[in-house]
């Protein structure tokens, strides 16, 4: 009984302009479809194109031999063969998980200890959550370059206060282990907000009636905190775990600017090397696309392990 | 522990996070012979803003500036519109291959962009996309996210309010303009905040795609600039002070609606 509407005249359209006998709420099933459908279309052809079709296109490219926009040669298992063989793949693949299990814990670890600091009253306790939530509105890139301001060898400030302080020059830039150290600081400083701001959303909901009871039971600050709030954030720290592992094994941008991979292959991590083999020099689309395929089963394996936990979490 | 222990532990980590921000902006104001001659400081004994009306006299600035508006607003506007529009169907709308469309729809929330960047770009390539916005926009715009938060919005939505409203006789598109986007204010300020901060800050995908210095959004400006004035760094962090300031005011304005949406953005 109801009417279509789409393109009516402005001021023609009015609720309730169409007078329906009451009593029938009409459920068309085949209306529902086409305005369905007709909603989820422009999204739907955007997914589609932009990132199905790359998905499939990027399992065919690494069965080929393809250079830039040139005509793929099917190639077999050539370029799984030299991923297998190829040092550098897996000092990336050895230098992300480095990081990730840098990143990870601390991310989450420093952003409930801070939550917990910051979640009752206290003087200007806006003022200093504000501070560290500042990072995550802060481009990748300006986090980057700042990280080069405060770790450069030569003129950096860090090495400037050491310089003061009688220590120094600390090798950041030519050292290996260092220079992984400053793209870890620099990337704790985006996460750690994150994490803080998430925790504290989710102390919001903590039953402040479990805390009572816990203090009448005369649990003492830390002891409540290990055993009734920690246990109620379980969920939280899942997410977080899983989200800062995703984001950590997807680092480019930070890594691409201060170190560049370097010194010699010490911070070369997936993208960079993805990026280096497609998009650099050699221009090397199938290989690249090959080393970009071993982030995606990453990632699915992540959140395949999520899926479960999440299911067995609410059965 | 007491509250003034908490109280300086605060003031503690408070310093070191602002240390990062308060070092940008002091180099920005610092005259590049200082930084050559004894390294940045903290504390430098000249200040100066030649930084900054040299960067405007060598480079384009207004033109990234304008660049990175663009992008962001137009990618945020399409990403809103398709975003909700979908969230919605799938949160209120009883239709066939309802189940196999939310699942490819956040499924596609475990496909890292960069691990298939290298066919997305020769796709946009050959869609003769490359030289142009478009090629940044479009891949950008539709979400999982997006619709995530749209559909985690309307689940909660009594459906007795669209059933009046069909009664009423409004169709979809009414119901739609009428009932459901009145209601949805605060969704869309989180969703449009979400969108434009990431297109404002997204830095892989432009490199990839705009080869040209006239159309850099300002991450690949200033990596652009990172060559250009290589150890220059007064230089450098007069841009990216510039390049941050208009979204930290927002963020620190609109906190509570950011708190939101990334509070909301997975959990539960």
């Amino acid at each position: 009984m109801t009417i279509e509407k789409t393109a009516l005249a402005p001021g023609q359209e009015a609720p309730g302009e169409q007078a329906t006998t009451p009593g029938t709420a009409p459920r068309s099933r085949l209306r529902d479809n086409r305005s369905a459908y007709s909603l989820l279309a422009p999204n739907l052809l955007l997914i589609g194109l932009f990132l199905l079709v790359p998905l499939v296109w990027s399992l065919l490219m690494a069965f080929q031999a393809k250079r830039s926009f040139g005509l793929g040669e099917w190639s077999g298992l050539t370029n799984l063969s030299r991923l297998l063989s190829d040092d550098v793949f897996w000092r990336a693949l050895l230098n992300t998980a480095i990081f990730t299990v840098a990143t990870v814990p601390l991310s989450v670890g420093l952003g409930l200890a801070l939550a917990l600091l910051m979640d009752k009253a206290l003087p200007g306790r806006g003022v200093f959550r504000t501070i560290v939530y500042l990072p995550i509105a802060v481009s990748s890139l300006v986090v980057s370059l700042v990280g080069l301001l405060l770790f450069d060898e030569s003129i950096g400030i860090l090495n400037g206060v050491l310089r003061d302080l009688g220590v120094g020059p600390v090798a950041w830039q030519s050292n290996g282990a260092l220079a992984m150290l400053s793209v870890v600081v620099m990337t704790l400083w985006t996460r750690v907000g994150f994490g803080m701001l998430v925790y504290l959303a989710a102390l919001q909901d903590v039953d402040s009636e479990v805390l009572e009871a816990a203090t009448m039971d005369g649990a003492g600050g830390l002891d409540r905190i290990r055993h009734v709030v920690v246990p109620w954030l379980r969920p939280t720290t899942f997410f977080l775990v899983v989200i800062n592992m995703i984001w950590s094994f997807q680092v480019f941008d930070v890594v691409y600017v201060m170190t560049n991979g370097g010194p010699g292959y010490s911070t070369t991590m997936l993208v960079t090397y993805a990026y280096d083999e497609g998009f650099g020099p050699s221009r090397n689309f199938g290989y690249g696309a090959t080393v970009g395929l071993v982030l995606l089963v990453i990632t699915l394996a992540i959140t395949a392990v999520q899926l479960r936990v999440n299911r067995r979490q609410e059965a | 522990m007491s509250r003034p222990v908490r109280f300086l532990v605060c003031l503690v980590v408070s310093a070191v996070f602002v240390l990062p921000l308060f070092a940008m902006v002091v180099v920005a104001f610092t005259p590049r012979e200082l930084v050559f001659d004894g390294g940045a400081s903290l504390w430098p004994s000249s200040f100066t803003t030649s930084n900054f009306t040299n960067l405007f006299a060598s480079f384009p600035v207004w033109r990234w500036f304008s660049n990175a508006m663009i992008v962001a607003t137009l990618t945020t506007a399409l990403s809103v519109a398709v975003n909700l529009a979908a969230g919605f169907a799938l949160a209120k709308l009883q239709f066939a291959g309802r189940t196999f469309v939310l699942v490819v729809v956040l499924s596609t929330l475990m496909v890292p962009a960069q691990a298939v960047m290298i066919p997305q770009f020769e796709l946009v390539a050959r869609m003769g996309l490359i030289g142009l916005f478009w090629a940044v926009i479009l891949p950008s715009a539709s979400t999982a996210l997006g619709v995530f938060l749209a559909r985690q919005f309307f689940v909660s939505v009594p459906d007795e309010l669209l059933d009046a409203a069909r009664l009423d006789g409004c169709g979809t598109v009414a119901t739609l303009r009428y009932v459901v986007l009145p209601m949805a204010k605060p969704l869309i300020a989180v969703m449009v905040l979400l969108a434009f901060m990431t297109q404002w800050n997204d830095f892989l995908w432009p490199l990839i795609t705009l080869r040209d210095p006239d159309l850099y959004t300002l991450p690949v400006a200033l990596r652009f600039l990172q060559g250009q004035f290589d150890a220059d760094y007064g230089g450098l962090m007069a841009m990216a002070l510039l390049s941050c300031v208009p979204l930290l005011v927002v963020f620190v304005a609109l906190q509570r609606f950011f708190v939101d949406g990334f509070s909301r953005s997975g959990i539960r």
